[in-house]
C-alpha cells in the first residue's frame, strides 16, 4: 500500500499527481472465500479490514450492490460519541471510541476525526434527571462525561440562546469532550483501502440476490453479476435491507426501516465549535470543517425505502435549530437528503449469530450506526473469525427479543425513534 | 463613480431611478431593475471573491441561479446579515450593503492567493485525507486552520428581526418557470378555469425572453409577455408568484415555493410585513418549464475574471444595459453561443474573435456573424487564458475534429472577456427530487427528466427544446394535458409567431484540450465554487474513485451552494473520458432539494419563540402567576412547581407546603392530567386489555388505579380510571403521556381490535381538576357541597356527581398523597370560580397551594411511582413491586402479559424499585446517582441501579429516596453505595419505599 503523508503529496506534486496508486483494486471475485461480507458500507468494510488485519482472515470478499460507502455511511450527520446509558451499549460504543482515537493513523487515511465535544441539552427537570443518571453511569463505566450548567454551556457555545426566555430554557447538559465528528466518506474509503491492502476483494456494483443454504448452514451467496460465490461464513451488514436478506434466509428480524433525513446549510465561517444535540427541542447541529451547519433530528414516522422523507420533519427540525440559535434564521439551507435506517424495538443494534449456521447479521443500528463503525466492524470481525460472538457483541443477539433481555437506549439514542 | 460598463441605452432597467450600494465599503451606483451582479459589472468590478481552496480571484460568470462565484455577504446591520447571497439573484435596492466573503487583507490582494499559487500543486482532490495525520497531536491545529480557510460568508450574531410566513395552497396546475413555455402553459390552464399557481424565481415573468432581442408576432417579445401577464393577473383562479422559487418537489405532488417578499426592497422587511413566505403546495398537476442552464467550456485558466458563460453576456447587455468588458473572444461548440458575440458587437464593443470548435459551422447566427464581418476562427478552441485579476488575452489553437487534442500552432489574441458555450443543460433538478433518475440524450447533449410517478409534465428547454417556438408549443400542450387531466375543457389559445432560427448541429465537447496533458496544464476548472479541476477529477478516477458519487464526494464537485449547476455535467464528461466510459454509463449524481438555498427562517415560519410549541395553561394559571408560583414544563403544560412566599427559599417553601398538607389541607391544580372519555359496549373489555389489572367488576361510581404496559411488558403510563356508567369510563393519564396514551388506544382499536365497539375522546381541556388533600379536606369540601361526604357514603376510591360551590362537579375520592383527598372536577370555565371559593373557605384551614414538587415529595413518602420518573421503559410491574396490579387470570390476554413473562423478565436479580435511606439522614441523594455494592472497585464499576426519586421529607425530618437495585426486593436492610461526581460516596440502606403510613390509614379516614 502506498503510504500517505505530506511528504508524499509533495513528491507526487512533482510528477503532477500522475502516479498515485489506486486506493483499492477492482477485482473479479474468486469462486470461494473464507468469509463473505454482504454490504460495502462503513460497517461491512470495517469488518473486512479487521478480519484481515487483526484476525488474519484475508480470504475475504465484500460484495456491494452499489458503490462503497454509498448507504448510510454517506448520509449521516457524522456524530461520534459513546455516552450511552446502559452498560452493554456504553461498552460497545466506548470500544468504538477508542478505535476512533487512533483510526487515521491505523488506516493511514485521515478520517478527520475531530474530538470537539458533544453536548446533550436538558430542558426539563426529567431531562436533567436522565442526564445525571447517564453521566453517572458513563463515569463509572469509564466513559468521559460531565453535567454542565447553563453558564458553562454558554462558554462552550456562546451563540446558543441559553437565556430563560425560550420556550424550553436550557437547564443543563451532558458533555462528552471526547465526542465529535468525523468525515464520513473517508471512513468508508479508509477502511476499504486498508482492507484491500490486506488482500480483501471489494466487489462493487454486484448484488447478492440470495443466500445459498444447505442443511441449515450457509455455504455461499448468489449474485447478479458473478453467479454463485461460496463461503465458509457469511456476514450480512446491509442496514435497511437486512429484513429482506433475513427473509431469504428463512427468519425474521424485529426491524423497521424508516427514512431519516438530514440537511446542511450553506458553508459559513466557523461559528459553532462543538456538537449540540437536544432531544427535547428535537434537533441537533454541528458545523463541518467545510463550514456547513450539519443538522438532523428524528426519523420519519412511516416505514419506507425511499432515500427521502417528508417535508414536515424538515420543518420541525429547522424550527428546533432556530429555537436554539435564533441568529441562524437568516442562514440558508442548502440541501437535504435522506437515508434508510433499520431500527430495533429497543433502539440498539443486532450483532448476532442466526438460526442459520455460519450466517451472521450486523444490523439495526437505527440512528447510531456511524459512531459505532470501527467498534461494530471490530467485534463483528472477531465473531466471524472465531465463529462465535465477541463478548461485547453477545448482549446484542437477535434472540434477546425472545428472552426479553432488551437494552432500551431510546433515551440515549439522542433523537426520538 | 461612473458606471464605466453601462451602455448608453437599452435594458429593462429604469435609468430615472438611480440607486446607491456599497461593496467592500465603497459606494457605487446602479439603477432600479439591476441585480447586484449587473450593477457590479456596470461599475467594472472584476473580482467578487476568492476561491475556496486556491484563493484564486474570481469574477461573475453567469446571470442567474447557476452563478458559482458571486456569492456575497449582505446586510447593513449585524442582525440583518445574510451570508452567501448570489449577486446574480439579488435585486439592487437603495442602500444595499455587500462585501466579498474571502480574501485577506482584501479580495483584490489576497495573501492566501500566494499560498494557493505555491501550494496549489500539493492540494489535489482529497489531499486532506492523505496528510495532517502526523503527529497525531497536531490535528486540532490543522483542523482549526482548515476551518478558518473554509466557509464562505458568516452567520449574523444577533437574532433575526424579521418574521416569515407560511401558507398552504392547493391548485389544479402549478406552472414552474415563467419563460415562453411556462407562459403558454399557464395561459392555457388559466383560460380553461383551472386553479393555477404560476411561479418564477425572477422579479418579472418572461424567462429567456427578458434577456434577448427576439420578437413575437413581429414585435418585441416583452409586449406579448406583458399582455399574457396582464391577462393572467385578471383571473381570480390564477395566483402569480414572482420572486418565488419552487425549491423542492416532494412525493405526491407536494412542492415548496420560497417567495422573497421584501428582499428586493431593503435589508429588513417593512413593519408589518413578512420578509419571506413559504408556500406549501399540493398540486394536482405540475408543469415544469424550468428552462436550461448554459454550460461553460472547461479550458486552462477558465476562471480568470472576465471568463463568462456566453448567454450571461447577452443577458447583461440586453436586460441590464451592461457590457461587461471591451474586447470579447467567444468560444462555442454550437450556434446559440454566437448570440453573445452578435449582441456584443451590436452594443458597439469589439468582438476580437469567435472561436468555433466545429470545423464547418453553418446556421443563421453563424451567417449573421459573417455578415457583420466578425472574425470567425473555426475548428479551433481557446486552450488557455492569460491574465490573473482580469483576462488579458487568450491562446487559440486548432483542435482535432473529435475535440480531443490540439492539432496546430497556438496564436495569441488580446481580449478582456472570454465567453464560452458548451451547449445547454436542462434544469431537471425538481424532477429529480422525487427520486426520478434522469436520462441522457445524445441529441440534446444533456440529461432529460426521467420517468416519474408524479403527476408531472414538462415543457420547453427542460426537454431540450430550446427554440422559442417549440417552447411555446410544448407549453400549450402541457397546459392542455393538465387541464384535461383535471377534468376541464380546453379553451383556445393562439400562440404568437416566433422568429425561426436555423441552427447547425452542435459539437459534443466539454473539456478543451491543451498542449500539455490535463495533469500538467494550467488549472482547467469544472466546478468553480469548490475549486474542482479536470485534472482533479482525473486523479480521483486514477485512484479508483470511479463511481460518479465517489468522484463527487472525493473532489467535492457539486457540493457548493450552486450545487454544481454549471459544472456537474462537465465533471461527469471529464470522469467518463478518464474512465473510458460514456456519460450515461458514468451516471449522474442526485439532485436534492433545495433548488436554491432557503432561509432557515422561512422553513421555520412562525413556529419560533413563543410559538415554537404552544404553551398550555390550566384555567387557574393566572391565579398561580399572581401568587408568584415557579413553573415547570411538563409536556406542553406550564405547571406550578412550587409557590414560594416572598423571601422564601425553594426548600423552605416545599417544607411549608408538605407540612401544611399533611397537617391540615393543601390544594393542587391537577387539571393537566390527561383525561380520556371512553364509551361503548366494549369499553370495559377494552380497559381490561390495555391495563394489566382486572376491570370486569369495577362498579359504577368506583375508581381504580391501572398500569399500562407496552408489548414488551414494560410500564409506560399509569392513572386512575373511573366507571361513570356501565359502558362509560373516564381514564386519567400522566400529564406528559396523555397524547401518547390516546394514540396507543386508537392504535390498538384501529389495527388489532377493530371489532370492539369503543370510542375515545380527549377531554383533558374540558375539565379543571382541583385536588384538595389532607386531614381537613373533608371539612373544607363540606362547606361547598351538599353531598354526604361521610366515609360510609363516600369511601376511598368512590366518585360522586354533585355540585361544588354551586357548580356541577364530579368529585373523585382518590389520593396521590396518602391523605384523605378529593379531586374536584368541574367544567374548565368554572375552575377559577371554584378554586377561589375553596380559598375563601379554606383560610381557616390554612389551605395551602402546592405544586408538582410537593406533590412528588408527598407521593414519594407513600412510595407511589411517577411513570416516566420511576420508570424508563425497561421495568415491568413486578420490578416496581406492583405485582398486585397485574391480573393473571383475565379471559382475554392483555398487552404486556407475554412480554413480562419472558425468561429475562422473571429473573430474580432484575433491577427492582426499593426505598433507600441514607445513613446520614441529612444527606439527600442526587437523582440519577448510580449505586454500586463495592465503591472501591476499579472502573468500569459494576452498577446495581440508579436513584429515580430523592427528596428532603419535612414530615419525616430526613431524606428519602426511591431507586432501583438489582434483586433489591430481597435485600431489605442491605447497603448500597453511591459514588458521586465530586468524589464523595453516599451510603444508603435498602428499605420499603413506603416511608409513611404503611397501612394506608390516613387516606381511608
Amino acid at each position: 500500500m502506498q503510504h500517505y503523508s505530506g511528504f508524499g503529496l509533495f513528491k507526487h506534486s512533482l510528477s503532477h499527481h500522475e502516479n498515485w496508486q489506486r486506493a483499492w483494486r477492482n477485482p473479479t471475485p474468486k469462486k470461494k472465500y473464507d468469509v463473505i461480507i454482504v454490504g460495502g458500507g462503513g460497517h461491512g468494510l470495517a469488518t473486512a479490514y479487521y478480519l484481515a488485519k487483526q484476525f488474519g482472515v484475508t480470504n475475504v470478499a465484500v460484495i456491494e450492490k452499489g458503490y462503497l460507502g454509498g448507504g448510510n455511511t454517506a448520509r449521516n450527520t457524522t456524530i461520534v460519541r459513546s455516552n450511552y446509558l446502559w452498560d452493554e451499549a456504553a461498552h460497545l460504543y466506548e470500544h468504538a471510541m477508542k478505535l476512533w482515537e487512533g483510526l487515521s493513523q491505523d488506516l493511514n487515511y485521515n478520517v478527520m476525526f475531530s474530538q470537539r465535544g458533544v453536548l446533550n441539552l436538558g430542558h426539563t427537570l426529567q431531562d436533567m434527571r436522565d442526564i445525571e443518571r447517564r453521566v453517572n453511569a458513563n463515569r463509572l463505566n469509564g466513559v468521559d462525561g460531565e453535567v454542565l450548567d447553563p453558564q458553562q454551556i454558554k462558554e462552550i457555545v456562546p451563540h446558543m440562546d441559553c437565556s430563560e426566555n425560550t420556550r424550553y430554557p436550557i437547564m443543563g447538559a451532558s458533555w462528552q469532550p471526547r465526542g465529535g465528528v468525523a468525515r464520513h466518506d473517508a471512513v468508508a474509503w479508509g477502511f476499504a483501502r486498508g482492507a484491500d491492502s490486506h488482500g480483501v476483494d471489494l466487489i462493487q456494483q454486484t448484488e447478492v440476490t440470495d443466500l445459498i443454504i444447505e442443511d441449515g448452514t450457509v455455504v455461499g451467496v448468489k449474485t447478479n453479476r458473478y453467479g454463485d460465490i461460496k463461503a465458509d461464513r457469511v456476514g450480512c451488514v446491509v442496514a435497511g435491507n437486512s429484513s429482506v436478506l433475513a427473509k431469504k434466509a428463512g427468519f425474521e428480524l424485529p426491524l423497521e426501516s424508516h427514512p431519516l433525513q438530514a440537511l446542511v446549510s450553506e458553508p459559513i465561517k466557523p461559528v459553532l465549535d462543538t456538537v449540540v444535540m437536544s432531544n427535547h427541542v428535537h434537533g441537533y447541529v454541528s458545523q463541518s470543517d467545510k463550514g456547513d451547519l450539519v443538522i438532523g433530528a428524528g426519523i420519519d414516522g412511516y416505514n419506507g425505502y425511499g432515500q427521502r422523507g417528508s417535508f414536515p420533519t424538515i420543518e420541525h427540525t429547522v424550527q428546533a435549530i432556530v429555537e436554539l440559535f435564533p441568529m441562524f434564521s437568516r442562514v440558508r439551507m442548502n440541501r437535504q437528503w435522506g437515508g434508510i435506517v433499520d431500527t430495533c424495538p429497543d433502539a440498539c443494534p443486532i450483532i448476532s449469530d442466526t438460526p442459520v449456521k455460519n450466517l451472521f447479521f450486523n444490523c439495526g443500528w437505527g440512528t447510531g450506526g456511524f459512531k459505532a463503525t470501527p467498534g461494530s466492524g471490530n467485534v463483528f470481525a472477531a465473531s466471524l473469525a472465531k465463529g462465535e460472538m465477541h463478548e461485547l457483541a453477545k448482549p446484542f443477539s437477535m434472540f434477546r427479543f425472545h428472552d426479553g433481555a432488551l437494552i432500551d437506549e431510546h433515551g440515549a439514542a439522542g433523537v426520538a425513534h | 463613480m461612473t458606471q464605466k460598463n453601462r451602455l448608453q441605452s437599452g435594458g429593462r432597467i429604469d435609468r430615472s431611478k438611480p440607486l446607491t450600494f456599497t461593496y467592500n465599503g465603497k459606494k457605487f451606483n446602479g439603477f432600479l431593475g439591476d441585480t447586484l451582479a449587473s450593477a457590479m459589472l456596470a461599475n467594472g468590478i472584476d473580482i467578487v471573491g476568492r476561491s475556496f481552496k486556491y484563493s484564486r480571484p474570481r469574477g461573475i460568470v453567469a446571470a442567474g441561479a447557476e452563478e458559482p462565484n458571486a456569492v456575497l455577504q449582505l446586510g447593513a446591520t449585524e442582525a440583518t446579515q445574510v451570508p452567501n447571497v448570489r449577486a446574480t439573484q439579488q435585486e439592487l435596492f437603495n442602500g444595499l450593503v455587500s462585501s466579498s466573503t474571502n480574501g485577506w487583507p482584501s479580495v483584490e490582494t489576497d495573501l492566501m492567493g500566494t499560498i494557493g499559487k505555491m501550494g496549489g500543486s500539493m492540494m489535489p482532490p482529497g489531499f486532506y485525507y492523505k496528510t495532517f495525520m502526523y503527529p497525531k497531536s497536531l490535528w486540532d491545529t490543522y483542523e482549526s486552520m482548515i476551518r478558518k480557510a473554509a466557509g464562505l460568508g458568516r452567520s449574523p450574531l444577533e437574532s433575526d428581526p424579521d418574521t416569515y410566513d407560511k401558507i398552504n395552497q392547493h391548485c389544479d396546475v402549478l406552472v414552474v418557470g415563467g419563460g415562453p413555455a411556462g407562459l403558454s402553459a399557464a395561459l392555457t390552464a388559466a383560460r380553461s378555469g383551472a386553479r393555477v399557481i404560476f411561479a418564477d424565481e425572477q422579479n418579472e415573468f418572461g424567462g429567456s425572453l427578458l434577456s434577448s432581442k427576439e420578437t413575437l408576432n413581429g414585435a418585441p417579445a416583452s409586449e406579448w409577455v406583458n399582455a399574457v401577464v396582464e391577462e393572467l393577473r385578471g383571473y381570480d383562479n390564477v395566483m402569480l408568484l414572482p420572486r418565488s422559487t419552487v425549491n423542492g418537489y416532494h412525493d405526491h405532488n407536494f412542492l415548496t415555493i420560497h417567495e422573497r417578499c421584501t428582499d428586493h426592497i431593503a435589508d429588513i422587511a417593512p413593519a408589518g410585513q413578512a420578509r419571506q413566505r413559504l408556500h406549501r403546495v399540493r398540486a394536482k398537476w405540475v408543469v415544469l418549464a424550468t428552462g436550461a442552464h448554459e454550460r461553460p467550456l472547461v479550458f486552462a485558466n477558465n476562471d480568470v475574471p472576465g471568463c463568462m458563460v456566453a448567454n450571461a453576456v447577452s443577458t447583461y447587455i440586453n436586460r441590464y444595459g451592461v457590457a461587461p468588458g471591451n474586447e470579447l473572444v467567444l468560444m462555442t461548440t454550437n450556434d446559440s453561443g454566437y448570440q453573445a458575440a452578435l449582441d456584443w458587437h451590436d452594443a458597439g464593443r469589439k468582438v476580437v474573435a469567435i472561436v468555433d470548435t466545429r470545423q464547418n459551422p453553418k446556421g443563421d447566427r453563424v451567417e449573421a456573424s459573417r455578415q457583420r464581418g466578425l472574425n470567425l476562427i473555426t475548428g479551433s478552441a481557446v486552450i488557455e487564458v492569460q491574465g490573473s485579476k482580469r483576462v488579458s488575452g487568450v491562446s487559440v489553437a486548432p483542435i482535432s475534429a473529435d475535440g480531443n487534442k490540439v492539432t496546430g500552432s497556438v496564436s495569441k489574441l488580446s481580449a478582456d472577456t472570454v465567453a464560452s458555450s458548451g451547449g445547454w443543460s436542462p434544469v431537471i433538478h425538481l424532477s429529480c427530487h422525487t427520486g426520478s433518475r434522469p436520462v441522457w440524450n445524445d441529441d440534446v447533449v444533456g440529461f432529460l427528466p426521467g420517468p416519474t410517478v408524479q403527476k408531472q409534465l414538462t415543457a420547453g428547454a427542460i426537454n431540450g427544446s430550446y427554440s422559442t417556438s417549440t417552447a411555446l408549443f410544448e407549453g400549450l400542450n402541457a397546459g392542455l394535458k393538465a387541464v384535461a387531466e383535471v377534468g376541464l375543457s380546453a379553451s383556445e389559445v393562439m400562440l404568437p409567431k416566433a422568429e425561426e432560427v436555423n441552427e447547425g448541429a452542435p459539437m459534443t465537447l466539454f473539456h478543451i484540450p491543451h498542449l500539455k496533458p490535463t495533469s500538467q496544464a494550467p488549472k482547467q476548472f469544472v466546478d468553480y465554487q469548490t475549486d474542482v479541476t479536470a485534472a482533479g477529477i482525473e486523479v480521483a478516477c486514477r485512484e479508483g474513485y470511479e463511481s460518479i458519487e465517489h468522484v463527487k464526494r472525493y473532489t467535492a464537485m457539486g457540493f457548493g451552494t450552486d450545487q454544481g449547476k454549471l459544472g456537474n455535467i462537465n465533471g461527469m464528461a471529464v470522469a467518463a473520458k478518464a474512465l473510458n466510459k460514456t456519460i450515461p454509463e458514468t451516471g449522474t449524481t442526485i439532485f436534492r432539494p433545495n433548488y436554491t438555498p432557503v432561509s432557515f427562517g422561512a422553513i421555520a415560519g412562525r413556529d419560533c419563540g413563543a410559538l415554537f410549541d404552544p404553551e398550555r395553561y390550566s384555567a387557574m394559571h393566572k391565579w398561580h402567576v399572581a401568587r408568584g408560583a415557579k413553573f415547570e414544563d411538563v409536556g406542553q403544560w406550564k405547571r406550578p412547581w412550587y409557590f414560594p412566599k416572598p423571601g422564601e427559599s425553594m426548600k423552605e417553601a416545599l417544607n411549608r407546603e408538605c407540612l401544611a398538607t399533611r397537617e391540615s389541607v393543601g390544594i393542587l391544580d391537577a387539571s393537566t392530567l390527561g383525561k380520556i372519555d371512553i364509551q361503548g359496549k366494549d369499553a370495559r373489555e377494552f380497559l381490561g386489555r390495555v391495563y394489566t389489572n382486572a376491570w370486569a367488576k369495577l362498579a359504577v361510581g368506583k375508581c381504580r388505579y391501572g398500569l399500562m404496559c407496552g408489548e414488551d411488558g414494560m410500564v409506560f403510563d399509569d392513572g386512575v380510571t373511573s366507571c361513570l356508567g356501565e359502558n362509560h369510563f373516564l381514564m386519567t393519564t400522566t400529564t406528559g403521556g396523555a397524547a401518547r396514551v390516546l394514540e396507543w388506544l386508537e392504535l390498538y382499536h384501529q389495527t388489532e381490535w377493530p371489532e370492539m365497539e369503543v370510542y375515545f375522546n380527549t377531554v383533558t381541556d374540558h375539565w379543571s381538576t382541583l385536588t384538595i388533600s389532607g386531614p381537613n379536606s373533608r371539612k373544607l369540601l363540606a362547606e361547598l357541597t351538599d353531598c354526604d361526604l361521610s366515609n360510609e357514603n363516600f369511601a376511598f376510591m368512590d366518585w360522586k356527581q354533585t355540585t361544588v360551590a354551586g357548580v356541577p362537579a364530579r368529585v373523585f375520592r382518590i389520593s396521590f398523597t396518602g391523605e384523605c383527598s378529593y379531586e374536584i372536577n368541574v367544567q374548565a370555565n368554572y375552575g377559577m370560580h371554584v378554586w377561589e371559593k375553596l380559598f375563601e373557605h379554606g383560610e381557616k384551614f390554612n389551605l395551602t397551594p402546592y405544586g408538582t414538587e410537593t406533590m412528588h415529595i408527598l407521593r414519594a413518602e407513600k412510595g407511589f411511582i411517577i411513570a416516566g420518573q420511576d420508570t424508563d421503559g425497561s421495568v415491568h410491574p413486578f420490578d416496581l413491586g406492583m405485582g398486585w396490579c397485574v391480573a393473571q387470570k383475565k379471559p382475554f390476554s392483555y398487552i404486556g402479559k407475554r412480554g413480562m413473562a419472558r425468561e429475562d423478565c422473571v429473573r430474580e436479580d432484575r433491577k427492582q424499585l426499593v426505598g433507600l435511606k441514607t445513613t446520614d439522614p441529612k444527606v439527600v441523594l442526587p437523582e440519577g446517582a448510580q449505586g454500586v455494592l463495592d465503591p472501591k472497585a476499579p472502573i468500569p464499576m459494576p452498577m446495581v441501579g440508579h436513584i429515580t426519586s430523592s427528596y428532603w421529607s419535612a414530615n419525616l425530618d430526613r431524606s428519602i429516596a426511591m431507586g432501583f437495585v438489582k434483586g433489591g426486593l430481597n435485600k431489605m436492610g442491605e447497603k448500597v453505595f453511591y459514588p458521586l461526581a465530586d468524589g464523595t460516596v453516599v451510603e444508603a440502606e435498602i428499605c420499603s419505599p413506603i416511608f409513611l403510613d404503611p397501612k394506608g390509614e390516613r387516606q381511608n379516614v
